[in-house]
């Protein structure tokens, strides 16, 4: 359990007794914790995520705003981040994938193996300085801050956001890229590559015609795997590049205890997971009629 | 070598750390002839502010639950953005002088009814000039039954209040109070058309084009401001870089002008920078270790003493402050206010003393010291230097490590521990401090001195200095005061931090305040690209 309360969160060193009980009684906060919890998920079924506890005061006055108000800015410029390292590190990570099981134990593959693994080891804030040192300190190609707001135009909004970009990309290309150079060289392996191979096909044909279409299940789990990550996993990378998005949103609201945004961001969280991996179960399938029909 | 200590020293002026007779009587020494010293004195003061240019800054504050209503601000984001488009009805200057603002004059003959004489022809960024009506709906705002102003309470000694024409407002005190006009220079008590308490509309120096809260706040030059040799820059963008890092990065890639908060782990590789220029200020800001009379053993004058002797005050500004700051006296007053005791020894450690207390006080076994970085940067990396340099006495000092969370309400000003760590930021006002945390009714005394022949006396003489007028009458009772607290009370104040900031060499300021970090927190209308 979370020490302390909203009340105690927002007066800090402030904080009285007196007022502290008032902010709780304001907010709902002494009635028992499964009341609340039914109340908040009866309105989350009917699409209301609730009034975010900021903004309100012990003596009445209410300047908060719903949840989804809260939300809604925030998790628009994460999707934007997350579309724009996804469109990046998918296909550089499949076609480096291909790539290296084409051409595997060779030069090229080992250190394509290496580098990726290397960016993979080092935790994401030391990779975003590193990359904040040599582009916009040493060489100020991009900006060192990606503070966008609503009015920011796409092209100026793609080149501020290119340093966190690049960051999350060199953070998850190893991971998918590893992934289907496995799948496809694991498939290598079968008898029926091996059939291939005699009928004379050549190595490209065999990987992308052959190999690649019985590989798609476990790179889109993968693949799926990381999209959600992107989403909900990105608060080093938002703070340090200074961006405003929905990882932020949610740590300072656990830090002030403002328990509906907590809920409201949870909950997307949880449903982008699902759903993406939803969508890789359902590619899954697709590529692999094999599993529409029961044995 | 000359050439590096002539720009130290003109550094120093343009801090304001010497004044100009210091910076020639050194230039002459170091054999720099008058004619040229005094060209160069006039450089670093360079009196004549520019205008025009954008200026934007990195602030280490600022969360998605920040208003723009000057009664819930809480943080350096909200104070620097509010004194932005804001004004008040006194301030403090950069000399931490307090003088009128919207205000021009302010006076009472017993301390208890104070006549503010509004200035005339002020406007409001929504064209409405400003009158006592705005004044009295502005007070009404921190003051009312229902108001959620975190100014209730500095207000709450105001009984009455009311106009004497378009241009006077009465207050009326249910005490004497001759740091009244101090309170009232408070950045929670902004003057805003009567109507509009929370839309950010002021008759500050720059008017709000858009606010993201947690994000940014972006401002442009109000035209018609009152105030001469005030706001020199034509756009402002405050920008809220919580990451020190980021911050520092932004700066030295040009991305801002300045920012506040500099880490004072990497400040000596900011240094090198040649187009930054670092800039420190010790205020009334302090790190305190306040310990309960009520709770046993600190109800012992002895042992309170012998803790006090205990402590390696320098250690603490050279490892917990990197030397940036002062050491503290034991008392809540620093030199920057204006009647601070500098007539009192300072405390340093002594091990003989502190064990003849320790040993006078018959106190044997552990003493525990409760911390946790909450209270501040460092606080239980001091707990522990103390706890080693106490041992020295042969004191034992416990450090037990709290949580973060809920320092405030589950460690701090609680029974159930005795000594913690705490910070305070300080008062303008000698008797406000006193006020806020040693006064008997204070709910902040969090060192509950209030039963001791001294802590009587002091309470007395509090009462007193709010209704003495005559300057040096209330600084001997000041003075006082602040020798009961050193000697009695149950404080122990090692430590005044000072605020770091840096700006880019484009910047140009006079002398710093240091009421609040960034020039009182009125940098962005007192400074100006050079």
């Amino acid at each position: 359990m979370l020490p302390g309360d909203f009340g105690q969160a927002i007066l800090g060193q402030a904080a009285l007794p007196e007022t502290v009980a008032a902010f709780r009684q304001e907010l709902g906060l002494d009635k028992p914790a499964y009341i609340r919890y039914f109340d908040w998920a009866l309105g989350a079924i009917q699409g209301d995520l609730g009034t975010s506890f900021s903004g309100r005061n012990a003596s009445g006055a209410d300047r908060s705003a719903e949840v989804v108000d809260k939300i809604a800015p925030r998790l628009w410029n994460t999707l934007f981040l997350a579309s724009m390292a996804a469109l990046i590190a998918v296909p550089l990570s499949l076609i480096l994938g291909i790539l290296t099981a084409l051409y595997r134990n060779s030069f090229f593959d080992r250190s394509v193996n290496t580098a990726t693994l290397t960016t993979i080891s080092f935790p994401e804030f030391f990779v975003a300085y590193i990359l904040i040192l040599f582009f916009a300190s040493l060489n100020q190609i991009f900006p060192s801050l990606a503070n966008v707001d609503p009015d920011t135009n796409f092209g100026e909004r793609i080149y501020r956001t290119a340093l966190p970009a690049f960051t999350l990309t060199l953070v998850i290309v190893a991971h998918m890229m590893r992934m289907t150079r496995a799948a496809i060289i694991n498939l290598l392996a079968s008898p029926y590559i091996q059939m291939a191979k005699l009928s004379g096909a050549s190595q490209t044909e065999i990987i992308l015609k052959h190999a690649l279409p019985n590989a798609w299940a476990p790179i889109a789990t993968v693949i799926a795997f990381n999209l959600a990550y992107l989403v909900v996993g990105v608060v080093v990378v938002e703070v340090v590049f200074v961006y405003p998005g929905v990882g932020q949103l949610m740590v300072d609201a656990v830090r002030t205890r403002d328990i509906p945004v907590v809920q409201g961001c949870a909950l997307i969280f949880a449903v982008t997971y699902i759903l993406l991996n939803l969508i890789a179960d359902i590619i899954g399938i697709v590529t692999n009629p094999r599993l529409l029909h029961p044995k | 070598m000359k050439d590096k200590f002539i720009k130290a020293q003109q550094e120093k002026l343009t801090l304001g750390a010497i004044d100009r007779r210091q910076f020639m009587t050194t230039a002459i020494a170091a054999g720099i002839a008058i004619p040229t010293a005094l060209s160069l004195a006039s450089d670093a003061i360079a009196a004549t502010p520019k205008k025009g240019g954008k200026f934007r800054m990195g602030l280490g504050h600022g969360s998605t639950t920040d208003t723009l209503d000057s009664g819930t601000s809480e943080n350096h984001f909200t104070l620097v953005n509010g004194y932005t488009f804001g004004n008040h009805l006194t301030e403090i200057n950069n000399e931490g002088k307090l003088v009128g603002e919207l205000a021009e004059t302010f006076e009472s003959d017993d301390g208890k009814t104070w006549v503010f004489n509004l200035r005339k022809g002020v406007e409001f960024h929504n064209g409405k000039t400003m009158t006592s009506e705005d004044v009295l709906a502005s007070y009404e705002h921190h003051m009312g039954e229902k108001s959620t102003s975190a100014a209730k309470g500095s207000l709450s000694p105001v009984k009455s209040i009311k106009a004497d024409g378009k241009y006077k407002v009465i207050m009326e005190l249910d005490s004497p109070d001759t740091d009244f006009p101090y309170i009232v220079s408070d950045y929670h008590i902004s003057i805003r058309p009567a109507g509009d308490m929370t839309s950010g509309v002021g008759t500050g120096g720059y008017i709000v084009q858009s606010f993201e809260p947690g994000v940014k706040s972006v401002l442009k030059r109000n035209p018609n401001y009152w105030k001469e040799g005030a706001a020199h820059f034509d756009e402002v963008e405050l920008l809220s870089i919580v990451d020190p890092n980021a911050r520092q990065t932004a700066l030295i890639s040009g991305e801002i002008d300045a920012m506040d908060r500099v880490d004072l782990k990497t400040i000596n590789l900011m240094k090198r920078n040649p187009n930054i220029n670092i800039m420190q200020a010790t205020g009334t800001a302090h790190y305190t270790f306040p310990m309960r009379l009520n709770v046993d053993p600190f109800g012992d004058y002895d042992l309170r003493m012998a803790l006090k002797w205990a402590v390696d005050r320098q250690e603490l500004v050279d490892k917990i402050l990197l030397g940036y700051g002062a050491v503290g006296n034991d008392i809540p007053i620093g030199t920057a206010n204006y009647f601070h005791n500098s007539d009192l020894p300072q405390r340093e450690f002594d091990a003989d003393k502190a064990a003849f207390h320790y040993k006078k006080s018959g106190h044997s076994g552990k003493i525990q010291l409760s911390a946790a970085d909450a209270a501040f940067a460092g606080a239980v990396d001091a707990a522990q230097l103390m706890a080693n340099s106490a041992k020295k006495a042969g004191i034992d000092i416990e450090v037990i490590r709290e949580p973060n969370d809920g320092y405030w309400s589950n460690v701090w000003n609680n029974d159930a521990k005795g000594w913690c760590a705490c910070y305070w930021g300080g008062r303008p006002a000698e008797t406000m401090m006193f006020s806020a945390a040693y006064v008997a009714e204070s709910k902040w005394n969090d060192t509950m001195w209030k039963t001791t022949d001294s802590a009587v006396k002091f309470n007395q003489l509090v009462k007193d200095a709010r209704k003495e007028l005559d300057e040096s009458k209330k600084r001997d009772i000041l003075y006082e005061c602040q020798r009961l607290i050193y000697d009695d009370g149950g404080l122990l104040c090692p430590l005044f931090n000072s605020y770091v900031s840096a700006n880019s060499k484009k910047i140009a300021h006079g002398k710093i305040a240091a009421n609040w970090d960034s020039d009182g927190a009125k940098c962005v209308e007192r400074w100006w690209f050079a």
